[in-house]
């Protein structure tokens, strides 16, 4: 069965002066490096009332799934406003969910488990929310090894059965939230919603992915 | 409030609604997770201090007078007071680490009534003034080990549960301990929603078996770092179990009720697989979710703080051992 794409909301294709996305870009960029340097200044200089680990990992944890759910919104949008431009961001964002992501194991590593590699591959064996978080990353890992535009080209078709593994990698990253918490929260639930949501607004990708690779 | 240049010493009685009001709404959007979504929001803001109560209206604490026994007090570094009284777990107040200090500032402890009930020769009722006068208090420093593998060290302040429970006289059939935590939804956010709350069924309840209830070392606290209890850290009395996880170590108790039968707990109620009725420290029985053999110690040094130690059997209160020789702590967790 063919699933239709969604229809766009606007007759004409909405244009984007370049130097508006160009300021947007440069927002990402300054927004998700500051953010994260004045998180670090205030671990490490224990400016934080409580945990700095905990705080750490909570913060980057967050970034790196609000990172990855604002990079799906980017092609939604852009078909739903007819504005190719905007598919710029996704990479960009995208980048930026994996580097939130890299010191979120990062911080566990280091700061949590502080090097005791024995328990860390056990961790991730034996507990199956690290397992799910650990599969996510990878899928994040590769996609952001082969986001350049020279791989890309390359790559060819397999680079966009690749990068379809981001409707893999996105629900895992929310499971591993949802079950990171202790009791029923409304935060998480409400990440599985939009999730949710953006899938319905990908429906005709998600039905061909899941039809090629039955 | 977010926007205030007068002092608090001219608030008016619209301001002090607003106050109410803005909270009110603050934990609307908690709930809703847009404050909450994630501390890419919370934490810097807290850090900056816009949500976190201004100094002015903080919960007023008091100094109290106790005695320093020398066995209880102890050299290793203490977990700074702002930290003690700033990550906190108490649902009631929100299930963020810094949601009872942000949430818990406005709580009310004087009138208070704590009962003591149940198989008892001579039940007993002590009013706000007794938690601090009826027996002498004394600081202890002790160990606190988090089930989340985290511990602080703190000088609480307070008497031993014992000599309340010899003066209730607990009758021959008693064999356990069940207390209870204050139900007020009006005050106690979590309790009002089950979002904010975890989705715990409230009011909170814990339970001790009689001896251990009696153990020398089980505190009823009123009091830390010199002063009266914040009610994020469960004003105005709470328990304090130092061989045992913290959420065994129930606050803002008004409940002590003796019985023959185990009494129903909290968190073994939500998660019977993850939490047991013991929940004695224990390195070599993991949680399902992660590891109990180490902890990491919370003082100060930040982010890059070598903090990892390893946990010890009761944590460190070997004393307790007696207690537990004929129960095998692997299947009692
Ligand atoms: C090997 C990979 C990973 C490990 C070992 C790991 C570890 C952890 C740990 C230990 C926690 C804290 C649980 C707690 O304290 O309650 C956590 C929470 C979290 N993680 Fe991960 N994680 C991994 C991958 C990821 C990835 C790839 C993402 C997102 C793209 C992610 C997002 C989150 C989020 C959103 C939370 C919840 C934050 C909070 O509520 O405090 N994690 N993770």
């Amino acid at each position: 069965m063919r699933v239709k794409p969604i229809k766009s909301l606007v007759q004409k294709p909405v244009r984007i002066p370049t130097h508006l996305l160009t300021t947007v870009k440069s927002a990402i960029h300054l927004i998700s490096l500051s953010w994260v340097a004045y998180m670090l200044y205030l671990t490490i200089s224990d400016a934080i009332p409580g945990d700095p680990v905990d705080a750490l990992l909570h913060f980057t944890g967050m970034g790196a799934v609000n990172l990855l759910l604002l990079s799906l919104t980017v092609t939604p949008l852009a078909m739903l406003f007819k504005a190719g431009s905007l598919i710029n961001l996704r990479r960009l964002l995208g980048l930026y969910a994996f580097l939130y992501a890299s010191l979120h194991i990062l911080t566990y590593v280091l700061f949590e488990l502080q090097l005791e590699w024995t328990l860390i591959g056990a961790e991730i064996i034996k507990r199956p929310f690290i397992t799910v978080g650990f599969v996510a990353f990878i899928i994040l890992l590769l996609l952001s090894a082969t986001s350049t535009s020279a791989l890309k080209k390359r790559m060819g078709s397999g680079w966009q059965r690749l990068h379809n593994w981001i409707y893999v990698a996105a629900p895992l990253a929310v499971i591993h939230f949802y079950w990171s918490v202790k009791t029923a929260e409304l935060e998480p639930i409400i990440y599985i919603l939009v999730l949710v949501l953006l899938f319905w607004l990908r429906r005709d990708k998600i039905a061909r992915f899941i039809a090629r690779s039955r | 409030m977010l926007i205030r240049s007068n002092k608090t010493s001219d608030l008016t009685e619209n301001d002090v609604t607003d106050e109410k009001v803005y909270r009110d709404r603050r934990n609307i959007l908690k709930g809703l997770g847009f404050i909450g979504a994630g501390s890419l929001l919370t934490q810097p803001a807290h850090a900056f201090n816009w949500f976190g109560s201004d100094d002015e209206d903080l919960f007023q604490t008091n100094e109290l007078t106790f005695s320093q026994p020398r066995a209880f007090q102890s050299d290793e570094a203490l977990t700074p007071e702002d930290k003690v009284t700033q990550y906190n777990n108490f649902y009631e107040f929100g299930t963020g680490k810094d949601d009872p200090y942000a949430n818990a500032q406005d709580f009310k402890v004087d009138p208070w009534t704590l009962t003591v009930d149940g198989l008892v020769e001579n039940p007993i009722t002590l009013s706000f003034d007794d938690l601090f006068k009826r027996y002498g208090l004394e600081e202890r420093i002790y160990r606190l080990r988090c089930v989340e593998a985290w511990s602080m060290v703190i000088p609480w302040i307070g008497f031993e549960l014992g000599k309340l429970l010899k003066d209730a006289k607990p009758l021959s059939g008693a064999r356990f301990v069940a207390f209870e935590t204050l139900f007020d939804p009006e005050q106690m956010p979590g309790q009002r929603s089950r979002f904010v709350g975890g989705g715990i069924d409230y009011p909170y309840v814990e339970g001790l078996r009689l001896d251990e209830a009696m153990h020398p070392l089980t505190l009823m606290s009123v009091g830390l770092y010199g002063k009266t209890l914040p009610p994020q850290n469960g004003a105005p009395i709470r328990l304090v179990v130092p061989w045992k996880y913290g959420f065994k170590s129930i606050k803002s108790v008004v409940r002590i009720k003796l019985t023959n039968l185990m009494p129903p707990t909290t968190w073994n109620i939500l998660a019977p697989h993850e939490y047991g009725f013991y929940a004695n420290v224990n390195p070599t029985v993991d949680h399902p979710r992660w590891s109990q053999a180490r902890e990491r110690r919370i003082t100060t040094g930040g982010l890059l703080a070598r903090n990892r130690i390893e946990t010890q059997m009761f944590n460190g209160y070997e004393e307790v051992a007696p207690l537990y020789k004929d129960l095998d702590l692997r299947k009692f967790y």
